[in-house]
């Protein structure tokens, strides 16, 4: 795997774009759900997912080939997710808001087109309030939890994808699985 | 809540499977007889197991589609390279045909003077001449020179870089052709290694 990235990363530092479309169809469905259960909407996270694999793109000279590919794309992908999410003014949260939902109309479509049993109903709306609670953490939480159980990356991977100290990923993920534990309780 | 605060240290430690052996035994004697640590802990599993459960998302389709077109131009060495790569066949053909008008070139480069030796032409710098009353038998050809024909040629004439004079007495049987264009030279080059390539 690491090999057959290392040669794909040759061809892109020539310019070979052939061999880039193959690098973003390799990781396109990793960045994106990062981005979706960061952002919680659909359109955004398809926006901020683009701008990952444009800058890998345009940064790959810059990437040191002895490093973790994968750590390098997550890092472009949760940082840029981070700007995102404080860049959101107040005002925008409506239509984030509006935004989200027609994000969250996929599973609604699916129900209006097709009579879907009333479990699948119901697991489908236990995804959107776990989203929902997901949205509900502070960035600095909502990224090592997403990392963590979304991506199932390992505390070593966040740590060096956040650029932090392993002690300070597990105390923010103890801390947001607190916050979580308080937000699911009742379900 | 009597529970020391290390309890809940232990079980997020826990979870993270950093637990000693035998913190691992303390924890679980203490959560058997706790009721209010045995729910926190639940609550944390259930909350760690929701947040899994979440279905896999997938990019949409035309995702990396969108991606290649927001990247700039890729620079055209690259693509035709990479055409080449992938096309071994033309590669080759390719190659050749650099190859072949390289020395075609070259050869049209060299005016090196040249004629079809028959016993009864005359050469006098850079003409040939058919005499008078002589009669040759066979195609001539004459590079980076002239022909002046006054006798009798059964066959072709073939003149490249140079011109040919028929006195009025001079006979030609078969055709005369006159080549100077470097283009027409080519042509004619391609056209006797094809029909000397099926004569055989």
């Amino acid at each position: 795997m690491e090999e057959f990235i290392n040669k794909k990363i040759k061809q892109i530092k020539k310019g070979d774009q052939n061999a880039f479309a193959e690098v973003v169809e390799l990781y396109k469905d990793k960045i994106f759900q990062l981005c979706y259960r960061m952002l919680g909407n659909v359109h955004e996270a398809e926006d901020i997912a683009q701008e990952a694999f444009i800058r890998v793109y345009m940064n790959i000279h810059s990437f040191d080939m002895n490093k973790k590919f994968s750590t390098w794309i997550y890092r472009i992908a949760t940082n840029l997710s981070i700007d995102r999410i404080r860049k959101k003014k107040p005002d925008y949260y409506l239509d984030a808001e509006v935004a989200g939902t027609e994000g969250l109309t996929m599973y609604s479509q699916v129900s209006s087109d097709i009579a879907m049993p009333e479990k699948e109903v119901e697991a489908i709306e236990l995804q959107e309030t776990i989203q929902k609670e997901i949205l509900k953490l502070p960035d600095k939480y909502r990224s090592v939890i997403v990392l963590r159980y979304i991506e199932e990356l390992s505390l070593q991977e966040i740590a060096e994808i956040l650029e932090l100290p392993v002690g300070t990923v597990k105390t923010r993920i103890h801390r947001g699985r607190e916050a979580l534990r308080k937000q699911l309780r009742h379900l | 809540m009597k529970c020391p605060k290390h309890v809940v240290e232990m079980i997020h430690k826990y979870l993270d499977g950093d637990l000693h052996e035998d913190e691992g035994r303390e924890l679980k004697k203490h959560l058997q007889s706790c009721e209010d640590c045995k729910a926190h802990y639940q609550e944390l599993e259930k909350a760690v197991a929701f947040v899994k459960s979440i279905s896999h998302v997938e990019a949409p389709a035309d995702f990396t589609q969108k991606v290649l077109e927001k990247l700039p131009k890729e620079k055209r060495t690259v693509s035709t390279r990479r055409w080449f790569r992938n096309h071994p066949f033309f590669s080759a053909a390719a190659l050749f045909v650099i190859l072949m008008t390289g020395s075609l070139f070259a050869s049209y480069e060299e005016s090196q003077f040249s004629v079809t030796k028959y016993d009864n032409l005359v050469v006098d710098n850079r003409t040939v001449i058919v005499p008078e009353g002589e009669t040759v038998k066979g195609d001539i050809t004459v590079k980076n020179g002239d022909i002046k024909i006054e006798g009798k040629v059964e066959g072709n004439v073939t003149v490249i870089n140079g011109d040919q004079y028929l006195a009025s007495a001079g006979q030609v049987t078969g055709e005369v052709e006159e080549i100077n264009e470097l283009f027409e030279w080519l042509w004619y080059e391609v056209k006797s290694t094809l029909s000397e390539v099926f004569k055989q």
